[in-house]
């Protein structure tokens, strides 16, 4: 598989996702900056997370609004598979490839720690080397990932469904004590109604190696190459 | 021209910001009802712009903001 990292001013785990991608996927992977214009020939796209473009006016709006933004519109509208982490996924509301919004966190604090995370959908091509119902530790670090959709919306992405992961505690229960941002529903993660767009606010990229204390961001990546 | 766009969170949407001042300035013994934490942009601009689309497409996410043009 053939895979394209965007680079935005800004973005920051870039380097992580490049790392992950080719020495321990051993897949074949570029770096795009935000000029690129064409996404063509690539199987997936991930937007790594970061502060692009400083995180001016709202998260992720001004990198929407590049060039890349625009190819990456149109590489999704023709059916390739695009993974936006944290910021990525910031930017993917921005271009309304996936519904709803990221707000400033309830508590108005960055939350950089370890969360569990129920998997809701596994039978996405993001998702498919999980179980259904799994619960899995990813690192989050951000500080507004207060997931919004209004009520009816949320119903209709549950029925699709969209909502491809939650907060939860160790038991994989969806508390409100558990939820680290106040995000609606504890949504982390959701993606569109073809499948092919999946955003989610915690961290796969660093948790690929036993160095690091967990390996659970690996079954994303193995999901996407299998 | 000069136009200012004063962008806020959208009505009924939680706000934290305007919450966390709102709750400094009752603290502080002002009787304050509510409190908005927004924005503001200022454009300088050709007469004929069309600040709505600008502001619309550009500037505020119409699901969480709302505005008003000075």
């Amino acid at each position: 598989m053939k895979f394209a990292v965007c680079v935005f001013p800004g973005s920051n785990c870039d380097y992580d996702t490049y790392y992950v991608i080719r020495d321990l996927l051993q897949q074949e992977v570029s770096f795009v900056d935000h000029h690129t214009r064409s996404l063509a020939g690539f199987d997936c796209v991930v937007l790594p997370g970061g502060f692009s473009f400083g995180d001016y006016l709202r998260a992720g709006v001004l990198a929407s609004k590049t060039p890349l933004g625009e190819a990456i519109f149109e590489f999704a509208q023709r059916g390739g598979l695009v993974l936006g982490i944290c910021n990525g996924f910031q930017i993917l509301t921005e271009l309304h490839l996936l519904p709803g919004a990221l707000l400033k966190n309830e508590n108005l604090r960055f939350v950089c720690r370890d969360v569990f995370l129920r998997v809701e959908n596994n039978s996405l091509p993001f998702t498919n080397r999980f179980e259904k119902d799994e619960v899995v530790v990813l690192p989050i670090a951000h500080g507004e990932g207060r997931y919004y959709v209004p009520e009816e919306e949320l119903r209709l992405m549950e029925e699709r469904g969209q909502i491809v992961m939650r907060y939860c505690d160790e038991e994989g229960k969806a508390t409100e004590e558990a939820n680290p941002n106040g995000s609606v529903s504890n949504i982390a993660g959701v993606c569109n109604r073809e499948g092919n767009v999946f955003g989610l606010m915690p961290h796969p990229e660093r948790a690929c190696e036993d160095l690091m204390g967990y390996r659970d961001g690996l079954l994303l990546w193995h999901s996407l190459i299998a | 021209m000069k136009v200012r766009i004063l962008i806020l969170p959208k009505r009924g949407l939680l706000d934290p910001e305007g919450r966390a001042v709102k709750e400094m300035l009752l603290e502080e013994g002002f009787k304050v009802k509510e409190v908005k934490v927004g924005k503001v942009v200022e454009l300088e601009v050709e007469e004929d712009t069309d600040i709505r689309t600008l502001a619309e497409k550009y500037l505020i996410n119409p699901l969480v903001e709302e505005y008003v043009i000075e």
